[in-house]
């Protein structure tokens, strides 16, 4: 066991990954001295060289584009995307490209690219740098779209997303690249759970949260604040976006009959919306009331002094497990 | 307001050259092909064979046996010289038009028109004939040929045997964002690119002057490599200057731009009506620097060939015609449930689960047809 950081633990992640194949390539603006904005490739191009930890020009698809040719050459990029709002200049390379060309080669392609998106708020940052962009990917066949929340999740979901053979968009939850946890860095490959797993992460018996990434902590909190009103709230982190661990979302709001979504994005057609409808076909029969969901108005990502009315936090839970109570 | 670009639309005097429209052969200073009567017959077999395989695919396309085809007529040279160029280390990326080169590296032209069919988006192994797919969003393959390039870099396969990536884009994609990009990433990198722009004049309806106000090959030089304009119908001059940029780049030389001056000769695809945007004489006038004629012209002249090698390459042409119309008509549509195929190379569950479903509301029309 160590004690990791959530950005230390996806470097310790790629470290890895990258001393068990050298094809494993990382590239990105400022990944190589400076370790990227956030240090999560702090020391891996001193440690693996300028060839395999690439510092890019800035142009975000041409870092998607070139890691699609790396890729039919052999090769698995990890492309970091500095920040969540400027994934959109290399969404056409992504969703034309790299979600669709393993197809349109009938599979004889295959493009083990990861893209490693630091998404949400909760930073007092500017403009474009506290998005939440997971549902233009997850609506996108061909990508995986995983989240992680913690320190032990970054660093076995990152190499798993990097052995993938499918294109993975890998949302890390910025605010929470300084949360520490203990990490066991011991068990191999076959021990981890796997890559479109979902994780009960706090078992309760009267109401199911749904959250990913930055809201799994959030959701924590308010389970525990809520078990002081007497009601046993489970979280289920679904960790994987596309494809969604249905079975275990299912099971777990079959058993509490309620069910609260939360995500920072925008609620208005966000990844809530795919998770209410779903939930409402499978079980029905099972619901005491309509599956609520929590998040950022429809609106864009605001100033950050206003960013804590726009962030769901505890209290906003609550209020929707209070209503779900209310049915 | 659009600039004056027209002067860079005409074809001026730094144009490399090898062989006249008039089947002459001519000297240039820094270029120059030594081809066997052997080569040369056989490039000129390439053009006709190809220009058959499109005409044939044009009239398969008005039968209503392709959705829609996208012909490379007046482009031959360009394609099957620069094609020619490849060794077989090298990786060609192309757009949906370069049938030529896809004839090059021995992709079956049958696969071409699956796509144009509509029977699957591409279809072939791209590392077969080191051919990538076609794409279809423009511009987009040139930042995958800098990928790839970059790769044969870290394989250590740059050098004298080593290998070098060619990519195809049109005047018209010279404007886009990924190009621009490739660009910078390949002059960087010094990666061991070719850019090979055919200049067909045309972007659909839009004459290079929306494109650029100085002649394409010159912006190179802003990226920081050499520039070449080629005369693109002159498959001698495609060959002779792609071979040199392919070699350099093999060398460590990093990328070349080369602009093949051409002229689409048919419409951009045949959903397309060009009498809309363009004068008759404009056709007429390129007609006269046709690929292929020039090429007979010299082999005649030079008695190279006879009247019965004409003739029998026609007839081969016309065979192959025959049958790529055979194979098309054969090609039996997609099962409904491959929509589901290779959509991951893994397994994933919403595609299991969603494949079930629609086998089973599909098994239903069956029992009803069986129970009535
Ligand atoms: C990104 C994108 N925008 C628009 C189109 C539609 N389109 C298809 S071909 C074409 C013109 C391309 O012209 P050029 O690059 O000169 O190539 P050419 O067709 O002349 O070979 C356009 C606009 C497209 N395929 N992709
Ligand atoms: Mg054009």
């Amino acid at each position: 066991m160590t004690t990791l950081t959530l950005a230390k633990a996806l470097n310790e992640g790629m470290r890895k990954a990258m001393e068990d194949d050298p094809k494993v390539l990382v590239m990105g603006e400022d990944v190589g001295k400076l370790g990227g904005v956030f240090r999560v490739t702090d020391g891996l191009q001193k440690d693996f060289g300028e060839d395999r930890v690439i510092d890019t020009p800035l142009a975000e698809s041409g870092i998607i584009g070139t890691a699609i040719g790396l890729a039919l050459r052999g090769y698995r990029p990890v492309c970091e995307i500095q920040f969540d709002g400027f994934v959109f200049p290399a969404a056409d390379q992504i969703i034309t490209q790299l979600a669709k060309m393993p197809l349109r080669s009938l599979g004889a392609i295959r493009l083990p690219v990861v893209v490693r998106i630091p998404c949400g708020g909760g930073i007092g940052a500017v403009e474009h740098h506290s998005e939440s962009p997971e549902a233009y990917f997850t609506h996108t066949a061909g990508l995986r779209v995983v989240a992680c929340s913690n320190p032990a999740d970054a660093y076995t979901m990152i190499q798993q997303a990097i052995r993938c053979d499918d294109p993975v968009v890998f949302f890390e939850p910025k605010r929470r690249y300084w949360d520490k946890a203990e990490v066991d860095t011991s068990p191999g490959e076959g021990d981890w759970p796997a890559f479109d797993q979902a994780r009960v992460a706090r078992s309760g018996a009267d109401i199911t949260l749904l959250a990913y990434g930055p809201m799994v902590k959030t959701c924590l909190e308010a389970a525990a604040a809520a078990e002081e009103d007497g009601r046993s709230v489970e979280v289920v982190d679904l960790r994987s976006l596309n494809p969604l661990d249905m079975p275990a979302v299912a099971e777990s709001v079959r058993r509490t009959g309620r069910c609260v979504v939360v995500h920072e994005a925008p609620v208005f057609s966000g990844y809530g919306a795919e998770l209410a409808a779903r939930i409402t076909e499978e079980c029905f029969y099972s619901l005491e009331a309509p599956v609520l969901r929590v998040g950022g108005p429809s609106t864009p990502y605001p100033p950050s002094r206003l960013e804590e009315h726009y962030l769901p936090d505890l209290d906003r839970v609550l209020d929707a497990v209070d209503r779900s109570f209310a049915f | 307001m659009t600039a004056d670009a027209s002067r860079g639309a005409q074809a001026p005097p730094e144009l490399v050259q090898l062989l006249t429209p008039e089947g002459e052969r001519v000297e240039h200073p820094d270029y120059d092909i030594d081809l066997t009567p052997e080569e040369v017959r056989g490039l000129y077999r390439d053009l006709v064979m190809i220009r058959r395989v499109d005409l044939e695919a044009v009239a398969l396309q008005r039968q209503g046996e392709l959705g829609i085809w996208a012909s490379l007529l007046g482009q031959e040279a360009a394609q099957i010289g620069s094609g020619r160029a490849l060794t077989e280390a090298d990786m060609a990326f192309p757009t949906y038009r370069e049938h030529g080169v896809a004839w090059c590296r021995g992709v079956d032209p049958l696969n071409l028109l699956g796509l144009f069919r509509g029977v699957n988006h591409g279809g072939w192994n791209p590392a077969e004939h080191n051919f990538h797919l076609y794409t279809i969003v423009i511009g987009s393959q040139t930042l995958h040929a800098v990928g790839y390039a970059m790769g044969i870099q870290r394989d250590g396969a740059v050098g004298e045997d080593g290998a070098a990536t060619i990519v195809y884009f049109g005047d018209g994609a010279t404007s886009q964002g990924d190009v621009n990009e490739s660009f910078i990433w390949a002059s960087v990198f010094n990666a061991p690119v070719v850019f090979f722009c055919q200049n067909n004049q045309w972007a659909i309806s839009e004459p290079l002057e929306k494109q650029s106000r100085i002649p394409l090959y010159r912006r190179a030089s802003g990226f920081g490599f050499p520039g070449i304009r080629v005369d693109g119908n002159d498959v001698f001059a495609c060959l002779a200057v792609t071979r040199q940029a392919l070699k350099n780049a093999r060398e460590g030389q990093g990328p070349t731009l080369i602009e093949a001056f051409t002229y689409r000769m048919g419409a951009h695809t045949t959903s397309d009506d060009p009498t809309r945007y363009r004068v008759q004489d404009e056709l007429e006038a390129w007609k006269l620097k046709d690929p292929i004629e020039r090429v007979r012209a010299y082999l005649f002249k030079n008695q190279l060939a006879d009247q019965a090698f004409f003739d029998k390459i026609d007839a081969e042409a016309d065979e192959l015609g025959r049958d790529v119309r055979r194979r098309c008509l054969e090609m039996p549509d997609p099962e409904p449930l491959e929509i589901f195929d290779h959509v991951y190379t893994e397994p994933h569950r919403l595609m299991d689960e969603e494949r079930a479903r629609f086998a089973a509301y599909l098994a239903g029309f069956e029992s009803e047809e069986s129970s009535r």
